[in-house]
């Protein structure tokens, strides 16, 4: 008998048992069901939400490959600065994806494992089938989270994300807050002084901070936050100490096309600017990921850096301030650095919490890129505030959803005031 | 402003076994069945009895509510059998067919010179009131309200639908007596909407406004064109009527016999043959489809596939359908069908489906349901194929839970459950949009009238 034929029976013997919904999740998943319709369309499209997860996920994987290469650039290039001189040369070896598999593989797999485990207990308890949701949420989460994130650490905040964040509310499609941030919120503010600072960043950093090999693991928005302060680099080889600033050290560092291509620390998978615009077109192609909610992403984050430039530019804000620096930054370099594009493309675009209506995704949209660059710039001691912008936008989305609804409620009043006047 | 529909939103969808137009007549079924759920909101009281013999005309229930509002038998036989289901409701009254057809008989009339009461009180007593249907909440339509106006659609954008142009060749004389009648009824506008570049026999009516209709389906439906041409408030009514149904009519007024003859298109995939029958309502599937049908793992549809009613080969054909669907059920595991990429289903997405690539092709969709329920969680798509100014989802959601208010404020006077066939089709979380919405208009109907 063949494994289609064992597999049926096998599913007639769960029905209606505790285990129907974690032998169905799997069964699923070798096979579309042999489901038929009943009682609307005698037919149905072709996309199902497994479909459509599906797509987002490889969406995805440009920016995982890219990531797990670049934990291992980024460890190597602080440990021998020389290696940056000749990035494409030595991006792409084996020595690099080793890092990767060591330290990247580890996060996507813990946080598949935990969270799909939570998934399936919740639907066995509830008696609904296992729903699909959290396939990309599982994928996201490695994505953003810092290369020396805890196991455990990350164990714990999918848990909580997954149990509070989503199936407190009713599962996928019911949730408020989106999971993936969630879980990064939970992991910034439960253990705040390892999520944030300038070393948990690049592999290793850590733990040879104090050590004589010691490595940095400044982000870009780390350097910028602290661009007028100056800073001492050890000579090498006993030559004479380096006096600059933060700024200076960083434009040395790093060129424009690095930050746009990603050659620079940040967390795992939202540095290469190029290959989440890779992403956003497949999502937008496919009719996946809505085009307005990321252009008016970056529209938002654009009109905000280019106020902060024009305050710079008047003098209003002076190089002592604290705010100094990332208000400096020139506004396509917000576009670049940081968590900003990764969130606008994969994040917000989440059709569960983000608003619903056309219209009201390019206001959402547009809020979201201008309070993260606004959080960035007045929150210099941890200046990513893009997944703090979109919690709170999909805080808001249902508000600016019931206005935009009540637009056209207030036009069918209209229209029937008209006809009875 | 432009009397011409122009619709963009929403999505054709092309299927193999449209009719081929030849018409070949049937011999007279044996048995006739006129189902009371067809009639939707309609209790029935049964006049007709188990043994009593019936001429074409003849009542066989009235409705509970309006005892005016009379169902005929569409044939001459003998009443054989009343067929109840739980709690004894009438599930269906089976006629015997006479071999040799009896008409009851009614006076002819000259519609022009008829009065608003006259052109009721024939149609009540003809049993041709049930024809007439109404929106809000698409019932058969309450004589005691009148319509602000009254809409006939003669262009079938549903898939495979019957070419109405050619089902109606002929009939130009029915058709216009039928709509003069019919148009004392409202003291507003009859709107009659055909397609653009037909040659329809509905185009040279006389006392209507004609609407010239393009665009891809859901631009042939009432409710989409009602929405553009007239929409309804709260406290209107408008009233509906097929042409198919005008020609019965008209015949009526013509010649005095209730004929419920129609070319039914048999169309599908699992026909061997997709041509046009005549039948009379309420005609066997059997009947209507002999050595046709290839019935083996078929769905048979009364009506297309996106509203129709699913019935098997001895269930009879529904009182409005000009139409029977069938094609393969989908009742098989398809191995990684939810990954792959997908060339024989049509999407309207670009998820690793091709069919926005050839948007001409035909294709043979079966029954599955490509994936399983889910709750909400894609938005923006529905609006694509939802060309009414209303919100869809959130009108459905609305629906769902049953609040009232927000039913009427976001739209839930004009909407009919076929005007959420597509966004049900193209449903990523597989939602019964039609069931939601059938059972939202009832509840409303009930609270609010």
């Amino acid at each position: 008998m063949s494994l289609k034929q064992n597999l049926h029976i096998l599913k007639e013997k769960y029905k209606g048992t505790k285990m129907a919904p974690a032998f169905n999740a799997i069964h699923t998943f070798l096979y579309l069901p042999n489901e038929v319709t009943h009682g609307g369309t005698h037919i149905k499209a072709a996309d199902d939400l497994k479909r459509t997860m599906n797509i987002v996920i490889m969406a995805l994987v440009p920016c995982l490959l890219f990531g797990m290469f670049n934990a291992g650039y980024q460890h190597y290039a602080a440990i021998d600065g020389s290696l940056r001189a000749n990035v494409l040369a030595n991006f792409f070896t084996f020595d690099n994806l080793w890092i990767g598999i060591i330290k990247v593989l580890p996060l996507v797999i813990v946080s598949y494992g935990v969270g799909l485990l939570v998934e399936f207990i919740f639907a066995v308890i509830k008696g609904h089938e296992v729903e699909e949701g959290y396939l990309v949420t599982g994928m996201l989460v490695p994505l953003i989270v810092p290369i020396d994130t805890p196991l455990w650490m990350l164990a714990v905040a999918v848990v909580f994300g997954v149990v509070i964040g989503k199936e407190v509310f009713g599962g996928t499609g019911m949730n408020i807050l989106n999971p993936a941030l969630t879980i990064r919120a939970f992991l910034f503010f439960a253990y705040p002084t390892w999520m944030s600072g300038d070393k948990v960043w690049v592999y290793d950093a850590v733990n040879k901070t104090g050590t004589a090999d010691a490595i940095s693991g400044e982000t870009m928005l780390g350097y910028y936050a602290k661009a007028g302060q100056e800073m001492t680099i050890k000579g090498a080889n006993g030559a004479a100490d380096i006096v600059t600033t933060y700024g200076d050290r960083a434009n040395e560092l790093y060129s424009n096309w690095d930050k746009f291509a990603g050659f620079i620390p940040g967390s795992v998978g939202e540095t290469s600017t190029l290959l989440i615009l890779v992403g956003a077109a497949i999502l937008i192609f496919t009719k996946i990921g809505s085009w307005r909610i990321i252009v008016s992403t970056f529209l938002g984050a654009a009109a905000m850096g280019i106020i902060f430039n024009q305050i710079v530019a008047a003098d209003i804000i002076t190089e002592s301030s604290k705010f100094y620096g990332l208000m400096n930054t020139v506004w396509y370099e917000h576009l670049m650095i940081g968590g900003l594009a990764f969130g606008a493309v994969f994040m917000a675009t989440d059709p569960v919490t983000g608003s619903q209506t056309n219209k009201g995704k390019w206001m959402y949209g547009f809020l979201i890129g201008f309070i993260s660059i606004m959080i960035r710039v007045f929150n210099p001691a941890y200046p990513e505030g893009v997944f703090l912008a979109i919690l709170l936008m999909n805080v808001f989305a249902p508000t600016i959803d019931h206005y935009v609804v009540q637009g056209n409620i207030k036009k069918r009043l209209k229209r029937a005031k008209v006809k009875t006047a | 402003m432009s009397k011409d529909i122009r619709i963009k939103k929403g999505l054709d969808i092309k299927l193999v076994g449209g009719a081929e137009e030849t018409t070949k007549g049937i011999p007279l079924s044996a048995i006739y069945a006129i189902k009371p759920e067809d009639f939707h909101g309609i209790t029935p009281k049964l006049v007709a009895k188990e043994g009593v013999k019936v001429k074409a005309g003849d009542t066989l229930f009235y409705s509970k509510s309006d005892e005016r509002i009379l169902f005929p038998s569409p044939v001459s036989g003998k009443v054989v059998e009343v067929t109840r289901g739980a709690r004894r409701k009438v599930l269906a009254v089976k006629i015997a067919a006479d071999v040799k057809q009896e008409y009851k008989k009614f006076e002819t009339k000259d519609a022009a010179k008829m009065s608003v009461e006259e052109v009721k009180n024939y149609l009540f007593a003809a049993g041709c009131w049930p024809f007439i249907k109404q929106r809000p909440y698409d019932v058969v339509a309450n004589p005691n309200q009148a319509p602000k106006s009254i809409f006939v659609s003669a262009y079938a954008s549903a898939p495979l639908a019957a070419d109405l142009d050619y089902t109606l060749a002929g009939k130009e004389a029915e058709l216009q007596i039928a709509i003069t009648a019919v148009s004392k009824l409202t003291d507003g506008k009859i709107h009659v909407s055909v397609a653009a570049n037909s040659n329809s026999p509905l185009a040279n009516l006389n006392g209507v406004e004609l609407h010239k209709v393009s665009g891809p389906h859901p631009s042939g439906n009432v409710g989409t064109q009602i929405a553009k041409i007239d929409p309804i408030n709260k406290g209107e009514v408008i009233w509906v009527i097929t042409p198919q149904d005008l020609v019965i009519i008209g015949e009526l007024l013509l010649t005095g016999k209730f004929n419920a003859t129609r070319t039914i298109a048999l169309t599908g995939s699992k026909f061997s043959k997709p041509q046009y029958v005549t039948a009379i309502v309420g005609a066997s599937i059997t009947d209507v489809t002999a050595s046709n049908l290839e019935n083996d793992n078929t769905r048979i549809i009364s009506g297309n596939v996106l509203s129709g009613k699913e019935v098997k080969a001895d269930d009879f054909l529904g009182y409005y359908d000009n139409q029977i669907t069938a094609i393969p059920e989908g009742d098989d595991y398809e191995l990684f069908g939810w990954t792959k990429p997908v060339f024989n289903k049509i999407s309207a997405s670009r998820a690793l489906t091709f069919s926005w690539l050839t948007p001409n092709k035909k294709y043979d969709l079966n029954t599955n349901t490509n994936g399983e329920h889910r709750a909400f969680v894609v938005t923006g798509s529905y609006e694509n194929v939802f060309p009414l100014d209303i919100y869809p989802m959130q009108l459905l959601k609305a629906f769902m839970i049953k609040d009232l208010d927000e039913m009427e404020a976001l739209g839930g006077y004009e909407v009919a459950p076929e005007d959420f066939a597509l966004t049900e089709f193209i449903c990523v979380s597989k939602q019964p949009h039609q069931k939601i919405i059938r059972e939202g208009l009832d509840l409303m109907r009930e609270e609010l009238g």
